[in-house]
């Protein structure tokens, strides 16, 4: 009797609790969404621009012509946007995209296929005067054609195994064609777009403004009445926004410390996503200089690195965590950890490691107590703790590093001249995707932006393969030799910690999934707050 | 007068010349510019030489430096100060957003540090060695010891610990919502007031301490004259010149130099646009706001000096 009473009991709970969970789940209208941003967009461009101070207030205004799936936790999974379709010739050089119809600019007038080219050929093929950032990512694509008015074709130079991936940039926002023929600059200075919101205004230096979008096209969406993005460079005061419940989350990523506050101040209120980061220090080495011309040497460096260890470690204090290669962990083309352990720097054994580490330093003639200087930028977090863990790993290989830390802006300087021996570089991505992510390991007569400034043909041709290789297997492969050569018989870069993403967010905000990347998921379109 | 008044004002051009020199070089020394801090910085990997030059170009950063120079001579001369390079919005537009907050929050902290610095001072004076001037005296140099950013953190905690409350985020100007406004302000004003007004009551205290002392103080009181009169009349006229000039010099520094501060209130003002200005490297922003703060500097002196003048009759200007 007594046991069918509490079985009673708990069906009732359970009954009242299925109607609580599915209310839970449904979408709630209403409500204006209010989030710091640590940058501000220098202008509205997003074909021009690199911050994601710009994608955090501007990317509500827009579409993409694809977009990552917004509930793909690994944030590379493409999902329809403008496009509604899209093919692929059997030769790999042709993609075509079928647009949805009906989509309205908020002027009024419908977006077409020749928005989609003039927004493109903007990007690619800019005219002379119009600054394009991602241009150098489209060098495989011939052409563009708009053959009527819902469909759009890309014709490559050949194939591809990472174009499609590179249609789900969040910077490729479609403009109107016609205002882009009348003045390329237009979007520089003003906001008009397909997207779920419509610009109301921005105080520079201070917020910007968006109200729903009622005409726009996926129905039901958005279900916010708006966002408010607030400009707060302070980190302090970002956590106290958020601790004051006068913003409900921040885009970008707080420190685990931030995190515990948050959580131990706020409880239940507080609902915490994490994830690695596509974002990753690299130390980089200047081949010009001796004795890092000598791959023994770059070799004993990255041997010295305690990375297991350090996770554990930097992840108590600082925005670092996975123990990466050259592809986020965990993403379709990351190396499994266990392959990865085989690379020198990844051994599990630190004293073999680093056994091995002076053995090099001595085969190739660097003495005990060699000294050379480290160049940091001046931003503290992570490239503050991440500069000492690296001086003190390598000290125990006997080497006496000086760390000279350069001011942020003033950092690329020195860089680019090559006036430094050992250096932190970084990279960031907004998707986790081969092509995106070992270009910066060309050599610097391909890349720039190499500032080993070091010559590898080897590498070059390993890149173009795996670039223009459909068959994912196929490119895996090839992606693990050239992460070998990188990082271990070359050591050309020394791989630090991969970034980790924690975003705390209030308990009512739903809707948004975390991504490795902080230029993803901000169209904000599939966002509620719940009352 | 009008002669020393012309003559004031026609100084100023040199030292301004001479502070536009200044800056213009400085800015070109350090190393970095506007283009490598818009495309590098983000560690973007498609940034092509081409692209680089090109943003270079736009922003005359390719021409030699005399010919940057006469340029923003130039426009200076017609009162154009150029479009921001970070931006591309005109100066004036950029500095007036924030200016307003700026001014709004410099006179609210010199009017808290003077309205607390005088009577505090002159009390500490008037009671010299009594346990009202140990008082004031642990007051001051408590202020003088505590950083206002630090003072504004704490304060910042406190409200969110005890209130589970912040200030606003953004601003709203006073003649918008003046609730609103004082929500977001009140709480700076106080931490730079604090400071602020421990200068002020130390100069003021030694100050009068020593005007107490001289001879016609004592005559005023053997000639009977009623104590207040004389503190009023005869002692802070005098005693009060030099903590004007340090009310005025702290006035002009607020408008520019609460860089600390107005970060750690997230407020949008003339301090934060200059961080912002160096480290974007944005050369015409930074020599507009250099300029705007050695103007106000410039002003500020020269209407001390005026009020000298006027507060003692027997100063006079040839």
């Amino acid at each position: 009797m007594i046991e069918s009473r509490w079985l009673l009991a708990l069906v009732a709970i359970a009954s009242l609790a299925v109607p609580c969970v599915s209310q839970a789940q449904q979408p709630h209208y209403g409500g204006e969404l209010v989030f710091p941003v640590p940058s501000e967009p220098p202008s509205y461009d997003g074909h021009r621009e690199e911050t994601f101070g710009l994608i955090h207030p501007i990317a509500p205004f827009y579409n993409t012509l694809l977009r990552v799936d917004p509930n793909d936790k690994l944030g590379t999974k493409p999902y329809p946007s403008l496009a509604e379709s899209w093919s692929v010739s059997p030769d790999g050089k042709t993609y075509v995209f079928k647009l949805r119809k009906g989509v309205k600019f908020h002027d009024g007038s419908e977006m077409t296929s020749e928005d989609v080219k003039a927004s493109y050929e903007k990007i690619i093929f800019p005219a002379p005067g119009v600054g394009s950032s991602r241009k150098g990512q489209y060098v495989d694509v011939e052409s563009i054609r708009a053959p009527d008015k819902y469909e759009v074709q890309f014709k490559l130079k050949h194939a591809s195994g990472s174009f499609i991936a590179s249609l789900l940039s969040p910077y490729n926002f479609i403009y109107k064609a016609e205002i882009l023929a009348k003045d390329p600059h237009w979007y520089e200075k003003n906001i008009m777009g397909t997207g779920p919101f419509t610009f109301v205004e921005h105080v520079k230096g201070s917020h910007l403004v968006g109200k729903k979008n009622p005409n726009y096209w996926d129905k039901g969406k958005p279900y916010l009445d708006g966002f408010r993005a607030i400009f707060i460079r302070d980190s302090a005061a970002q956590v106290a926004a958020v601790r004051g419940e006068r913003a409900q989350i921040q885009f970008r990523g707080f420190t685990p410390k931030d995190r515990d506050n948050l959580k131990a101040a706020l409880g239940d209120k507080i609902t915490v996503q994490e994830s690695p980061w596509d974002c990753i220090l690299m130390v980089g080495l200047n081949h010009k200089v001796k004795p890092f011309d000598d791959a023994r040497v770059r070799r004993a460096l990255t041997l010295a690195l305690d990375r297991y260890e350090g996770s554990k470690a930097l992840s108590q204090i600082a925005i670092v965590k996975e123990v990466a290669g050259v592809q986020v962990p965990g993403t379709p083309f990351a190396t499994p950890p266990a392959e990865l352990a085989k690379l020198a720097g990844y051994w599990h054994d630190i004293e073999k490691s680093r056994a091995e580490a002076r053995r090099l330093l001595k085969e190739a003639g660097v003495p005990e107590g060699f000294a050379f200087t480290f160049t940091n930028r001046g931003t503290p977090m992570p490239y503050e703790p991440l500069g000492v863990w690296l001086i003190d790993s390598w000290r125990k290989i006997g080497l006496n590093v000086t760390q000279k830390v350069v001011e942020s802006a003033a950092y690329f300087t020195p860089l680019r001249k090559g006036d430094t021996q050992a250096f932190m570089d970084f990279q960031c991505g907004y998707i986790v995707e081969p092509d995106l992510d070992t270009y910066k390991f060309l050599s610097s007569s391909r890349n720039p932006a190499n500032y080993g400034f070091y010559e590898d043909p080897v590498l070059d041709a390993l890149y173009d393969k795996q670039s223009q290789e459909t068959n994912v297997e196929a490119r895996k492969k090839i992606i693990r030799q050239f992460e070998k050569r990188v990082l271990d018989e070359q050591a050309h870069y020394l791989m630090t910690l991969q970034w980790h993403r924690i975003i705390p967010h209030s308990s009512r905000l739903h809707g948004w999934t975390v991504t490795p990347s902080h230029y993803l998921n901000n169209t904000l379109d599939t966002v509620w707050l719940s009352p | 007068m009008g002669a020393y008044i012309a003559k004031r004002l026609l100084a100023m051009i040199p030292t301004l010349l001479g502070v536009a020199v200044l800056i213009f070089l400085l800015l070109r020394v350090i190393p970095g510019d506007v283009v490598e801090a818009r495309y590098l910085a983000q560690g973007s990997q498609f940034q092509s030489q081409e692209l680089m030059d090109q943003e270079r170009a736009k922003f005359g950063l390719d021409q030699p430096l005399w010919k940057q120079f006469a340029d923003w001579m130039g426009g200076l001369a017609r009162l154009d100060f150029g479009v921001s390079m970070w931006t591309d919005g005109p100066i004036t537009q950029e500095i007036k957003l924030r200016f307003a907050l700026s001014l709004q929050l410099a006179l609210m902290a010199s009017t808290i540090a003077s309205c607390l610095a005088i009577p505090l001072g002159i009390l500490a004076a008037v009671k010299q060695d009594t346990w009202v001037d140990y008082a004031v005296r642990v007051f001051t140099i408590a202020g003088l010891a505590t950083p206002s950013f630090w003072l504004g953190s704490l304060m910042i905690l406190a409200m969110l610990v005890v209130f589970k409350w912040v200030p606003p985020m953004v601003f709203t100007p006073l003649w918008v919502d003046p609730w609103q406004n004082l929500q977001q302000l009140a709480w700076p004003a106080l931490a730079v007031g604090y400071r602020y007004c421990a200068v002020g009551t130390r100069m003021m205290r030694s100050t009068m301490l020593e005007v107490l002392r001289e001879d016609y103080i004592r005559t005023a009181r053997a000639k009977g004259l009623w104590a207040k009169l004389i503190l009023t009349r005869h002692a802070l006229k005098n005693a009060i010149l030099p903590v004007l000039t340090v009310i005025s010099t702290e006035f002009a520094f607020l408008l520019g130099g609460l860089v600390v501060t107005e970060q750690v209130f997230n407020l949008n003002g003339l301090g934060m646009l200059f961080v912002e200005g160096i480290s974007h490297r944005d050369y015409t922003l930074i020599q507009a706001l250099v300029l705007l703060v050695a103007t106000t500097f410039l002003a500020v002196n020269f209407l001390v000096d005026i009020a000298y003048a006027w507060i003692d009759p027997r100063i006079h200007y040839r």
